[in-house]
């Protein structure tokens, strides 16, 4: 009876009615917090290549974790998986303790490039990441939030193509945290910035990591981006975990800082006495 | 830096003479405007008009060969009168209209389903591609035999005709897909309907648009053969009439609507683009 009536003043006022409870949407965002990301004997084969060769991890919930290597030694393969774009070939990634189909936690992933639908406006392209949330009436509200935390509230009606690079990948951070995600995979989102940009974009996302408390993996194969967000720094080389190295210095972390400078040394003559690595030059 | 501005030669900083600049410049930048507004691609038209007149006044071109534009107008005016015109316009118009909403439907149809679908494909695309081969008008004996001279022979022409570059162009649009975008629409949980309405079809709408401006052309050529060659009403059939009793202006007057109805068409077409990409980069420079 109590439906019913609220079924028919929904119509009469227009809007769509609820064919689910809808309260917790309309409800402010609360940080979602992470989610504590498995690994076991993770191994990942294309045909007859073998990319990934076992690989075990541990992430803490709420982690930020920074994997570098070199181009092709799989980093990018393991974000996948762990993002569930692909499905390794053995061993298992778990969440929480349980496999991805079986977990209620969220899970997005930022690609190299923005991936922003040309013919969509910005803030409709920011409300793709609402998920199934995407059809509810408070859709439009909750992408201009987002677009909001990212600084490009006032660019919402405008088309793709008119943003800048950086401006671009902000759209696509938006999206990517439009459904609050309990983990957030980063496949060198900053790569094709410029120098000056990409230094503000660590900065705004680290700030929402540290807001949202979400588990972050991020692939970069920039030393100091590693260092300056990561909780923790993994070197993947020949499909493998060959370095691991926690970063225990204060937020927010100083470009240039002695710590960091020690930090990013210690890697790199890791690297280099190894022989094998060649630091890839920095894109101007 | 101070220093080198200072050591600048004088000539590089003294002012341009204020008043004289805007002065040389105003009659040049009104008729680039003109030139670059929409009534400018009618200035060769309406020039081309103008010379037919003069040289048919003056006698340089026999009434024989061509007529004035004057008398092609005298023409319409008479047919519009006598009511002959409209109802020929009208024959011709309903033919296109139908024979294109009949083929660029299936067309689309086709088009998206061999699209998303490689079963489709298998089973109808070496089909399409063999008949697609055949001139449509090598078809008009057949379709005379079929359907006799009435509507649906033109229908069917017309149908035949419009139906392939709107089935290729949709085929090839939908095919193209960006497989990135596809990549990140299905990582945000898209369904197949949403991946489809939101991220294939949008990006396959400029290869359609390109499709659906080739069909119009075909559609005005389909019809204007079909009616010349077999008919019992509409613009072609005036127009073949009009030669049997030497009219040389109906005919002049036949050709003239084609002209017209293809630029409608093509204006039609433009704008729904437009319309439809207004994301497009392509599409938002155009003022």
């Amino acid at each position: 009876m109590v439906d019913d009536i609220l079924v028919r003043a929904l119509l009469d006022e227009g809007l769509p009615p609820l064919s689910e409870p809808e309260p917790e949407i309309d409800a402010p965002d609360l940080p979602p917090g992470g989610v504590a990301i498995d690994v076991r004997g993770l191994t990942k084969a294309f045909g007859e290549t073998s990319v990934l060769h076992g690989i075990d991890l541990h992430v803490r919930s709420g982690e930020f974790l920074s994997v570098i290597g070199k181009s092709g030694c799989g980093k990018s393969t393991l974000l996948r998986l762990l993002a569930g774009l692909d499905q390794p070939s053995g061993g298992e990634v778990l969440f929480d303790g349980a496999a991805a189909a079986r977990t209620a936690h969220i899970g997005r992933l930022m690609f190299q490039e923005p991936r922003l639908l040309p013919w969509a406006r910005v803030v409709d392209n920011v409300a793709v990441g609402l998920g199934d949330r995407r059809r509810s009436v408070h859709a439009p509200r909750r992408a201009l939030a987002k677009l909001a935390a990212v600084g490009l509230e006032d660019r919402a009606d405008d088309w793709p193509s008119v943003l800048s690079g950086g401006q671009k990948q902000r759209v696509a951070l938006a999206r990517a945290l439009a459904s609050s995600p309990n983990f957030l995979a980063l496949d060198e989102p900053l790569g094709a910035l410029d120098a000056l940009t990409r230094i503000d974009m660590q900065a705004l996302v680290e700030q929402i990591w540290r807001e949202q408390g979400f588990t972050a993996v991020l692939v970069t194969h920039d030393v100091t981006e590693a260092i300056m967000l990561g909780d923790r720094v993994i070197l993947i080389e020949d499909g493998i975990v060959k370095l691991e190295l926690a970063v225990d210095l204060p937020r927010p972390r100083h470009r240039g800082s002695p710590e960091v400078a020690a930090l990013e040394k210690k890697i790199l003559r890791y690297l280099f006495d190894d022989g094998s690595y060649q630091p890839r030059q920095r894109a101007a | 830096m101070s220093d080198t501005q200072i050591t600048l030669p004088r000539p590089f900083v003294r002012p341009v003479q204020p008043g004289a600049a805007p002065h040389l410049r105003r009659p040049k930048a009104t008729l680039r405007q003109l030139l670059l507004s929409d009534a400018a691609s009618w200035i060769v038209p309406a020039l081309l008009l103008l010379v037919w007149q003069a040289t048919a006044q003056l006698g340089l071109l026999p009434t024989n060969v061509l007529p004035a534009p004057s008398e092609v107008v005298a023409a319409a005016w008479r047919l519009t009168v006598t009511g002959e015109l409209p109802v020929n316009l009208l024959v011709s118009a309903k033919r296109a209209v139908i024979g294109f909403l009949i083929g660029g439907s299936l067309a689309f149809a086709f088009g998206l389903l061999n699209g998303v679908s490689r079963i489709g494909e298998k089973l109808t695309d070496t089909t399409f591609q063999m008949i697609r081969n055949i001139p449509n008008l090598a078809m008009v004996p057949l379709v005379i035999l079929w359907f006799g001279i009435e509507d649906s022979a033109r229908v069917f022409l017309v149908a035949l005709g419009v139906f392939f570059p709107i089935y290729i162009n949709t085929y090839h649009g939908i095919r193209t897909a960006d497989a990135q975008l596809v990549e990140m629409g299905r990582s945000y949980g898209m369904s197949n309907w949403e991946l489809f309405r939101q991220v294939i079809l949008p990006g396959a709408l400029p290869s359609i648009f390109v499709g659906l401006r080739y069909a119009l052309g075909i559609m005005w050529l389909t019809l204007i053969v079909a009616e010349t060659i077999a008919a019992n009403a509409g613009i072609g059939y005036m127009a073949t009439n009009a030669r049997e009793f030497m009219q040389l202006d109906v005919v002049v007057l036949a050709i003239l609507i084609y002209a017209l109805l293809g630029k409608l068409a093509d204006s039609t077409a433009r704008f729904l683009e437009r319309t439809a990409l207004k994301w497009h980069p392509a599409f938002q420079a155009t003022p």
